[in-house]
């Protein structure tokens, strides 16, 4: 049985299981120091002065640095992007002249413990001179709106449009329009382990390494050199454990920075963990985006054209590498979905206000633009009278139309897009769902079900970046693999694992084709000084570009290892297979010789290698999917309402996915699986909320409603595995899917629970309230 | 700040001393002065859970008690779980049922499983569900958390 497909048990578990993880924060390094920052309480102010005397003379405190100080040390962030019409921002490590949103950074205090750290933190004396706040989008491009950068001369930061054939006139000529104003608000990512970064500095040898809980340890190396004045190759970066990660931390964070430049202003090392209060004020959120939006039908349901305008408020700094543009742009992408859309244009702006940065999370503009078009697909079928799911097949793109340019330019080389509808219509009881929604509104009870449609593209290659313009090579990435001389073999990656199992996936992929056991291969990842060069892990690509790359190393080490074999038992390459770490003759099991003692033969050199081959048993490849893959799925949702109490209850949540050759599926169950949880937290229940003051209202997870598992319904995965025709061993991602069709799928079934009321949903997350006062517009309850 | 004073407390089944402020956190004192490094900080308010110890045999969140307050008492950390080199059954069934991803929320939610476990031997899916909601995952979207911890049930009743 071949090791790609098999449901293998993690590896990785073991040391999470007896508490032997490794996390940042579980670090400890002689002479380290704790860093606690003093943040910003107000939302736009000046910094008119910073008075850091008292702090400096309070027992157990090293050193207290403000921005101006950290700026002979230490550049500031600045987001660049080669897309027209881009402004880029810089972004300090500590506030420089004015603060831009509550819970910047203005100062560090360095001291014995974290304890003592934020003690000094109450003794630093700031004064602000308040300046208007910048709330809204709408605010910040008013004519006379303060600007949150003064440098950019604009609170538009970025304005993008993609345009095929010509909307305004079919949308004009259309028998039907369906159309409205969405909102998807903000969001938090929320990964379990807060970010945390250690950095050491090693003087002699003008070194230094920084462990971070980051997804892009070779992107922050890359980054960070620049920025430190440091030269990348005395610059190491480890990934170590990191819980969670999401898109949140993909992102290189003025933290990281300021940790970096203080462990080399205080020649010990420095560390950082920020609690969860930071991480809501400071790290990057999500979506909160507005979209006008029209959908034109013919009368036989299909598609004739889509217009939208989208308004994202992308906060207070554009993020490196991704810019302010990650979301926005990847929403007037991806709004034309997986359907035929003959007219399209989508215009996007993403706009400065006074709050955190906005950055990439699961999904990444595509749980937005699923919401919409799936939204609007319901409202026409409600308005032709054709079933939703009849609609949806009507202009899903088929097998035999792909590859296909979307409307934006993006190529799906492949979809399983009506099977998988057809499919979860089927497991979710599409029919028997229909007929106890009738008999359930005879009796008062408002049950709905929700479908929803989506693709997405995974493994980026080169021809498409992943944030189309940013500094960041997005398409490629490598593998050194290493048969070592006793046999075993090591694996190493420029990737960072942060929960998706991949010392267990990658091994399988290695194993498989090397022809080594399992237990044989330990893959490595999350370091800067053990792999090949790599960024790191985002934007569902480990699997297909990683997993391409071990490929091609490991089957360059298999022939070698079979020339090296063929040799010593003096047969051709070809009379041998190599499989389990065992080389053996076809047909004379007794002929054999083990990957140890071919590995030993390898290293030993000349002697024993067949004439001119070099030495050793490693190899390092790369790969660019070029194109990248579609991963695509549908997800089905039965919902109740409540109408007295606005509660809804998720009963039944299906979900047909395809993410191609499937690598280990107990790995891609869980993904979906969790990917779903998050998307259904962000339809019901998550939100961040700022007030007018630009001041957190969501500071806790109090505030913060992450689901816990007495909201999460049981989640009904089938896969389809249709492998990838484009990409090496036919993987797609996988890891986001899950968040992209979830809040469409619930917010479809709430509107359609609440037909006969004529309720739409057009604003997540749908929370109690919400559903309130669409219910009863008059603030009385229905019954 | 105060002069710091002595706690002392049964860990894991051993004698254990420090000294700290009278103000540090209990999750704390185990990850820093104890190092016992699996007992992990997610909110420092009491709501995620990652935190969570048995303290004197009952499901505690270690991140809203004080080190001062443990004094005398008995306490189990994920550390204390494996026996003789031998998994507990809620560690086998995690692994089993790919029960964890990042690992972050795991010794709080096993600890948490193993408090409901000792108190109702054989719960329904619906207190299971509601048992382990004192804990946030953020990564599996607890399936394979529920199926484990209906496995280890079985395997400790049969015990």
């Amino acid at each position: 049985m071949s090791l790609i497909g098999a449901p293998v048990r993690r590896v990785e578990d073991a040391r999470f299981l007896t508490g032997r993880g490794r996390y940042v924060a579980d670090m400890t390094l002689s002479r380290m120091l704790h860093v606690a920052f003093l943040r910003s309480p107000y939302a736009h102010a000046r910094i008119a002065s910073i008075d850091t005397r008292r702090a400096r003379e309070l027992p157990g405190v090293a050193a207290c640095v403000t921005g101006d100080e950290l700026a002979s040390c230490a550049r500031p962030i600045r987001a660049e992007s080669k897309m027209a019409g881009y402004r880029a921002t810089e972004f300090p490590a500590l506030a420089r002249g004015k603060v831009r949103f509550a819970g910047e950074a203005v100062a560090a205090v360095l001291a014995e413990s974290r304890y003592a750290a934020e003690d000094a933190l109450e003794a630093i004396d700031v004064r602000y001179e308040t300046l208007p706040v910048i709330a809204t989008p709408e605010a910040a491009m008013a004519g006379d709106a303060t600007l949150v950068h003064e440098a950019a001369g604009s609170n538009v930061l970025l304005s993008r449009a993609f345009v095929q054939g010509d909307a305004e006139a079919a949308i004009a000529r259309a028998p039907v329009v369906v159309g409205g104003r969405f909102r998807f608000h903000r969001h938090a990512g929320v990964t379990l382990e807060n970010r945390a970064c250690l950095a050491d500095w090693d003087a002699g040898a003008r070194e230094l390494t920084l462990w971070s809980s980051t997804q892009v340890p070779g992107l922050l190396r890359e980054t960070l050199a620049d920025l430190l004045d440091l030269p990348a190759h005395r610059l190491r970066v480890v990934a170590p454990d990191v819980g969670g990660g999401f898109g949140v931390k993909s992102a290189l964070y003025p933290e990281e920075v300021a940790v970096c430049a203080l462990a080399r202003l205080a020649g010990r090392p420095a560390k950082w963990v920020g609690d969860r209060r930071e991480d809501l004020l400071t790290s990057t959120q999500a979506w909160d985006e507005t979209i006008e939006v029209e959908l034109a039908v013919h009368a036989d349901g299909t598609i004739s054209a889509l217009r939208a305008r989208v308004v994202a408020d992308v906060g207070a700094y554009s993020i490196h590498p991704w810019t302010a543009s990650i979301e926005v742009i990847q929403v007037i992408s991806f709004l034309p979905g997986p359907y035929r859309v003959p007219h399209y244009r989508g215009e996007g702006w993403g706009v400065a206000t006074n709050k955190a940065p906005m950055g990439p999370y699961r999904g990444v503009g595509r749980p937005v633009s699923t919401f919409v078009t799936e939204a609007l697909m319901d409202r026409a079928a409600r308005r032709l009278g054709i079933d939703p799911v009849e609609l949806r097949l009507r202009n899903l793109l088929r097998p035999d139309e792909l590859p296909y340019r979307s409307p934006s330019g993006v190529v799906w080389d492949s979809g399983s897009f009506v099977e998988s509808l057809e499919r979860a219509r089927d497991v979710a009881e599409y029919e028997r769902v229909r007929a106890e929604q009738r008999r359930g509104r005879d009796a008062g009870r408002y049950v709905g079900i929700g479908v929803a449609c989506y693709v997405e593209l995974t493994g980026v290659g080169s021809a498409i970046p992943a944030s189309p313009g940013a500094a960041i090579n997005t398409g490629t990435e490598g593998a050194t693999v290493r048969v070592d001389p006793g046999g075993t073999v090591t694996a190493s990656f420029g990737l960072a694992c942060h929960g998706q199992g991949h010392e267990t996936t990658l091994a399988q992929v290695v194993a498989e084709e090397l022809g080594a056991r399992l237990e044989d291969v330990r893959v490595i990842h999350g370091d800067t000084a053990a792999g090949p060069a790599g960024t790191g892990t985002y934007a569902s690509r480990s699997a297909v570009i990683g997993g391409g790359a071990a490929m091609l190393a490991a089957r360059a080490l298999r022939e070698k290892a079979l020339a090296i074999a063929a040799h010593l038992l003096e047969v051709a390459a070809g009379d041998l297979t190599l499989a389990d770490g065992r080389a053996t003759v076809r047909g004379a099991p007794d002929r054999t010789l083990t990957l140890r003692e071919i590995a030993r033969a390898a290293y030993a050199g000349a002697k024993r290698l067949p004439k001119g081959m070099e030495p050793g048993l490693e190899a390092t490849r790369f790969y660019d999917p070029y194109f990248g893959t579609a991963s695509n799925a549908t997800h089905v949702a039965v919902v109740e309402v409540d109408p007295e109490t606005c509660a809804v209850v998720v009963r039944r949540f299906v979900v047909v996915e395809d993410c191609g050759r499937i690598i280990n599926p107990l790995i891609v169950e869980g993904q979906a699986i969790g990917g779903t949880a998050q998307g259904i937290g962000a339809a019901l229940l998550e939100e961040i909320v700022y007030g007018d003051d630009g001041q957190l209202l969501t500071g806790s997870l109090l505030d913060y409603l992450v689901p816990t598992a007495a909201e999460v319904p049981a989640i009904e995965v089938v896969h389809l595995e249709r492998p990838s025709p484009t990409t090496l061993g036919g993987f797609k991602g996988v890891g986001e899917g899950g968040t992209i069709g979830a809040p469409a799928a619930v917010a479809n079934a709430i509107a359609d629970a609440l037909a006969p009321l004529g309720v739409e949903i057009s604003e997540l997350p749908v929370t109690p309230e919400r559903l309130f006062r669409l219910i009863s517009p008059g603030g009385r309850p229905l019954r | 700040m105060r002069d710091p004073v002595t706690v002392r407390l049964r860990v894991n089944g051993v004698e254990c001393q420090g000294r700290c402020e009278p103000r540090k956190l209990l999750v704390d004192f185990l990850r820093e002065d104890l190092g016992l490094t699996g007992t992990h900080v997610g909110c420092e308010h009491g709501i995620c859970g990652a935190c969570t110890i048995l303290f004197n045999g009952e499901a505690a969140r270690s991140c809203i008690m004080l080190a001062v307050q443990a004094d005398g008492a008995e306490i189990l950390t994920v550390e204390g779980l494996m026996q003789n080199g031998k998994l507990h059954p809620l560690q086998e069934a995690f692994r089993e049922h790919h029960g964890l991803q990042c690992g972050f929320c795991t010794p709080g939610m096993l600890i948490t499983a193993l408090d409901l476990l000792q108190t109702n031997p054989s719960p329904t899916e619906g207190e299971i569900r509601e048992g382990i909601s004192a804990v946030l995952c953020r990564c599996t979207g607890y399936h394979g958390i529920l199926k484990a911890v209906e496995a280890a049930a079985r395997t400790m009743r049969e015990a």
